[in-house]
């Protein structure tokens, strides 16, 4: 098979500019990572004397051990900054933080920030390559980029499928990494939950709006529950979580308005009895911990691509 | 690539499976117990003539050996300098190749780097007792102390020139021309 994608991105900070063959192409080079994943001895040297740092402003468990579970699969070495622990206490900014720590020859900066754009901004301003592990409610484009490869998975296609999303779209990054990797991809895309947390201006976006959990579900091949971001959610926006759960909760009864063959997901962390229920997730038909899995090989595909393609040919 | 470049046949359609099948004949001669012996293709080329070669000692012998492919992208010495075109295809070696005789198949061997880093590769999924290595052509100028231990043919060549190995399987026709 001859590859016509010719990855030169410097850094991944959206799906959003990406065309549908370099998706495509990303997931085929992540699909090879998976084999390594499955071996005794789960190295290989390729990202070797590499060195990578993840600096996170938000909590992490998920994203962060797994982009450095994917750096030492790949022997690079990898640097973890936790802000509270840092001189971001003390007053630094984000860019004199980020210049001094590349400084210390850094090949990748992973950046998860709560302002919308923030790994846009380091990215223009540093020589490494920047990831963008969730910036504010832009995107988490390797959260949809593993999503994507555990849809590829249980529904042997990546077009043409129905995916509902359920509930805080507002607030989620997630919701719009997919939203922009799933249209490219052909497949409708159903942003369902109440009007406060839906906004209708996805639309123009391409998602097809639902108010009614009943109605978004139907026929679906994929429902994905988004989490309640209580960090990010004040007042108003549903009047208790008992009358949002009654509403948009996924739970034993409201998956059967999906079809049976449907598949669930979240990213996680879950509220548990809040977006999803316990039952539901113990649902053979769950796989929010194989959506874990795939995380790693396409944070090794993505870290790869960056690093050996990242260049133009001499 | 102009038009009227000249290509120069080293094999022929017909001396191709004549050729795989000596290669086939000396490697068992090499490893009489069928039962230890595992072939390996190194992605694509040498996958494509794995397969020629366990076909060939199944006719022969009615044995299907082992076998399996690999990728060697990840092992390269000049992975930060290769075209970002470049594929990561999949590894399959679902066994173990402790204590096997693993023979190493590729179509070309060159300067000899692919088969360090799949050598290297090979160490990951177990101790062989051997390794030993096939290919189709030996083309010489090696940068490694790499030698073959089974060879279709050896072809001097200079250092530009490319050598084409066809497989009917993908390119229609089974031959190796020199360009």
């Amino acid at each position: 098979m001859v590859n016509k994608v010719n990855w030169l991105h410097k850094d991944l900070i959206s799906l959003e500019p990406l065309s549908r063959e370099e998706i495509i192409f990303l997931l085929e080079t992540a699909k090879s990572f998976e084999e390594v994943l499955e071996r005794d001895v789960k190295k290989v040297p390729t990202l070797r004397g590499k060195s990578i740092l993840t600096l996170f402003y938000e909590p992490s468990t998920r994203t962060r051990t797994s982009f450095e579970m994917a750096a030492k699969i790949l022997s690079a070495d990898t640097i973890n900054i936790s802000v509270s622990t840092s001189s971001v206490s003390k007053g630094e900014t984000l860019l004199d933080t980020v210049r001094n720590l590349e400084a210390m020859s850094v090949d990748v900066i992973i950046i998860r920030h709560s302002f919308s754009g923030a790994s846009e901004f380091v990215s223009k301003r540093v020589k490494a390559s920047v990831i963008n592990a969730g910036d504010g409610r832009h995107e988490h484009p390797t959260q949809a980029l593993l999503d994507l490869l555990t849809i590829w998975e249980y529904k042997k296609t990546l077009t043409g499928l129905k995916v509902a999303i359920v509930g805080d779209i507002l607030h989620s990054r997630v919701a719009r990494s997919n939203l922009f990797a799933l249209r490219k991809l052909d497949n409708e895309v159903r942003f369902v939950g109440p009007a406060t947390l839906v906004p209708e201006d996805f639309k123009k976006l391409g998602a097809k709006i639902f108010y009614n959990l009943e109605e978004g579900l139907y026929d679906v091949d994929v429902v994905m529950a988004l989490r309640i971001q209580k960090e990010r959610i004040g007042d108003g926006f549903y009047p208790t979580e008992r009358e949002y759960a009654k509403y948009f909760s996924i739970n034993r009864e409201t998956i059967n308005f999906a079809k049976r063959d449907t598949i669930i997901m979240h990213p996680g962390p879950v509220n548990r009895g809040l977006e999803i229920s316990s039952d539901v997730l113990e649902d053979k038909r769950c796989v929010v911990l194989n959506q874990v899995t795939k995380g790693v090989a396409v944070r090794m595909a993505v870290l790869y691509l960056l690093l050996s393609g990242g260049k133009v040919e001499n | 690539m102009s038009k009227n470049e000249k290509k120069v046949t080293i094999i022929d359609e017909k001396t191709f499976p004549r050729v795989i099948n000596r290669i086939a004949h000396e490697i068992m001669e090499k490893n009489t117990n069928l039962n230890d012996l595992v072939l390996i293709g190194i992605k694509r080329g040498g996958s494509l003539l794995k397969d020629r070669i366990k076909n060939a000692i199944k006719n022969m012998e009615g044995v299907n050996v082992l076998s399996g492919d690999i990728d060697i992208t990840m092992y390269r010495d000049d992975i930060f300098k290769i075209s970002p075109k470049h594929k990561i295809e999949t590894t399959n070696i679902p066994f173990s190749l402790d204590d096997k005789n693993v023979v190493l198949i590729d179509d070309v061997l060159f300067t000899g780097r692919t088969v360090r880093a799949a050598i290297d590769a090979l160490f990951d999924f177990g101790r062989p007792r051997r390794i030993q290595l096939a290919v189709l052509i030996d083309r010489g100028h090696r940068e490694l102390p790499i030698q073959a231990d089974f060879v279709g043919k050896v072809v001097p060549t200079a250092r530009k020139e490319i050598v084409e190995v066809m497989f009917k399987e993908v390119d229609g026709k089974d031959g190796v021309v020199l360009r």
